[in-house]
């Protein structure tokens, strides 16, 4: 659905030239959920605002549904746009205008009879569980409800692809997941490639299908992301990891009890899918001679399946520990043992 | 009563002269409206960082509008003598008042309108870009509806500007109120005349400020 190659984006300024986004390779499947992520100034926006045009690329090739987004120009592109649309964290709704106008207004754009045109904001008032709202102003509602108006908007003209900036950056949490809730369910109904850029790990790890680390520019690791989460290679990666797998204290708190455990061994495991449901721990207890303490642990949910992290703390003998290691790391489960501080 | 009160009064006249200045004053508020917006747009639509960013363009309109803004009206007209004379064919009566009247006040609105656009999320535009907008949907569909409280609350504030231009105009010849209260009011020493004459000017204005203020609260829906 969408393919850039070898694309770079180079900004002028007085102090020099800027390269927004550099050298990026990426592949996005029709119907998938692909997330970017990186800091502020990573380049996400700008490589985001390629796939519509919105920003033409210094060199490379950007194609987006068969189109090439950097060498078309005027109704061409703007026909393109009308089937790419965008949503974006501040909304950036009319505030002249009432939600049924907002929702309106691409279909407005794109030359729609007025009958046809409500008929459709019926609809996409439906799909976004706004009833009862279609005649309040932006100002009267919530961030929620704003960014709902934004998604009806951007679904208005059938688009095929929907490029999501920041989307939930400025909601709380608990909005950011009905908004994460109503992106998953609408990909799932409409066969929609989401294409979304975000720091917030949790996003990522909610909804998105494969992921893209981003940083100076460079897409440094991408990959499904359960497997990501398995496996984060790039330091970065694993501080985004992080975010979600582990509370922040947790590398303390560790070191912390490395120091209250001189006996016996602290081991991080790290479950992937179906491992994290297997009763592991009865399993280890029942067969080895070992006292098995939990010493902190989590359990994430990803689009594809579950994610933990758990932290153990085995005494007893040690070739015990050891054939104890051994069995777990059967069982598909990462183990990672931590190094005693002496 | 009236008449022991302003025994220099005549009413015939006083009406005659409102109804010059509202004449003047609507006239030129339209015209100030409409240039106005089009002078601003295309300050805006030039700027750096906009849709016809045109360094050469913006630089030669925003030189226009700064010299006609800051050139005193009262001197204004009387440079604009041999255009008027050109474009109207006199210099005298409420016709004659009104190129001096739009120049002088078109570039003043017009930075206001630049202003209000500036205003304007530029988020808000990019949304319109990114939905295929043409520049001229996003001109009438964008750029105008979201700034028109700024709009309308500038050109209030222009037109009472405007109200004082025209009693300027007046003294040199242009009729209206301005132009009674000098030549019948202080140039005769009928002060009752000149009070008349000032209070009508203030009415004028208040009802305008009314009318703008009223206008503003009910189409801005932020």
């Amino acid at each position: 659905m969408i393919t850039l190659s070898n694309v770079t984006k180079v900004y002028k300024a007085a102090s020099g030239n800027v390269t927004a986004v550099d050298h990026v390779n990426l592949h996005i499947e029709q119907g998938e959920i692909f997330g970017i992520i990186g800091y502020s100034g990573a380049g996400k926006s700008s490589l985001i605002r390629l796939l519509n045009g919105l920003e033409k690329p210094t060199s490379g090739e950007v194609i987006v549904d068969g189109k090439d987004m950097g060498k078309i120009s005027g109704k061409q592109l703007r026909q393109a746009r009308q089937q790419i649309g965008m949503i974006f964290q501040h909304f950036n709704l009319l505030w002249s205008r009432t939600v049924r106008e907002n929702i309106a207004f691409p279909l407005e754009i794109a030359g729609v009879p007025k009958e046809e045109r409500m008929k459709r904001v019926d609809e996409l008032i439906q799909l976004v569980g706004l009833q009862g709202r279609e005649h309040a102003y932006p100002s009267q509602l919530s961030g929620g409800q704003k960014q709902r108006v934004g998604i009806a908007r951007a679904l208005a003209n059938n688009p095929k692809v929907l490029l999501c900036d920041e989307a939930t950056s400025a909601l709380d949490p608990q909005t950011t997941d009905s908004i994460l809730d109503l992106l998953v369910d609408i990909n799932k109904r409409l066969g929609l490639t989401i294409v979304l850029i975000t720091h917030e790990m949790h996003v990522i790890r909610k909804i998105c299908d494969r992921v893209a680390v981003m940083e100076n520019g460079k897409v440094v690791e991408m990959g499904e992301v359960l497997h990501v989460f398995r496996k984060p290679e790039q330091p970065i990666t694993k501080r985004f990891v992080q975010q979600v797998t582990e509370p922040e204290e947790t590398k303390e708190a560790m070191l912390h009890l490395l120091e209250r455990y001189p006996n016996g061994k602290v081991a991080q495991l790290t479950f992937v899918g179906e491992a994290a449901e297997q009763p592991l721990m009865t399993q280890l207890i029942r067969q080895f001679d070992l006292n098995v303490n939990i010493l902190q642990g989590k359990i994430s949910q990803t689009h594809h399946g579950s994610y933990g992290v758990l932290f153990i703390h085995l005494d007893g003998a040690n070739e015990e520990i050891e054939r104890a290691l051994a069995f777990i790391r059967q069982q598909e489960v990462e183990v990672e043992v931590l190094a005693n501080v002496e | 009563m009236w008449n022991e009160l302003f025994p220099n009064v005549v009413w015939d006249k006083i009406w005659a002269a409102t109804m010059e200045t509202l004449y003047m004053t609507a006239i030129s508020v339209i015209a100030t409206f409409v240039l106005g917006i089009l002078l601003g747009l295309l300050l805006f639509l030039t700027s750096k960082g906009n849709i016809w960013e045109n360094r050469f363009i913006n630089g030669v309109i925003a030189s226009f509008v700064n010299i006609f803004r800051s050139i005193p009206f009262i001197i204004l007209i009387i440079l604009l003598i041999p255009f008027t004379k050109l474009i109207v064919g006199t210099i005298l009566g409420a016709n004659a008042a009104l190129p001096a009247l739009i120049i002088g006040a078109a570039p003043f609105y017009a930075r206001m309108v630049e202003i209000a656009l500036r205003e304007i999320d530029k988020g808000v535009i990019e949304a319109a870009k990114a939905m295929g907008a043409t520049t001229s949907t996003i001109i009438w569909k964008v750029l105008l509806p979201e700034a028109l409280p700024a709009l309308v609350s500038g050109i209030t504030v222009t037109a009472i500007a405007l109200v004082g231009y025209t009693a300027m105009a007046g003294v040199v010849g242009a009729g209206g109120l301005g132009n009674l209260a000098y030549l019948e009011g202080f140039q005769r020493n009928n002060n009752d005349v000149t009070f008349v004459a000032t209070v009508l000017i203030l009415v004028i204005v208040f009802i305008i400020q009314f009318i703008g203020d009223f206008v503003t609260s009910k189409i801005d829906k932020r």
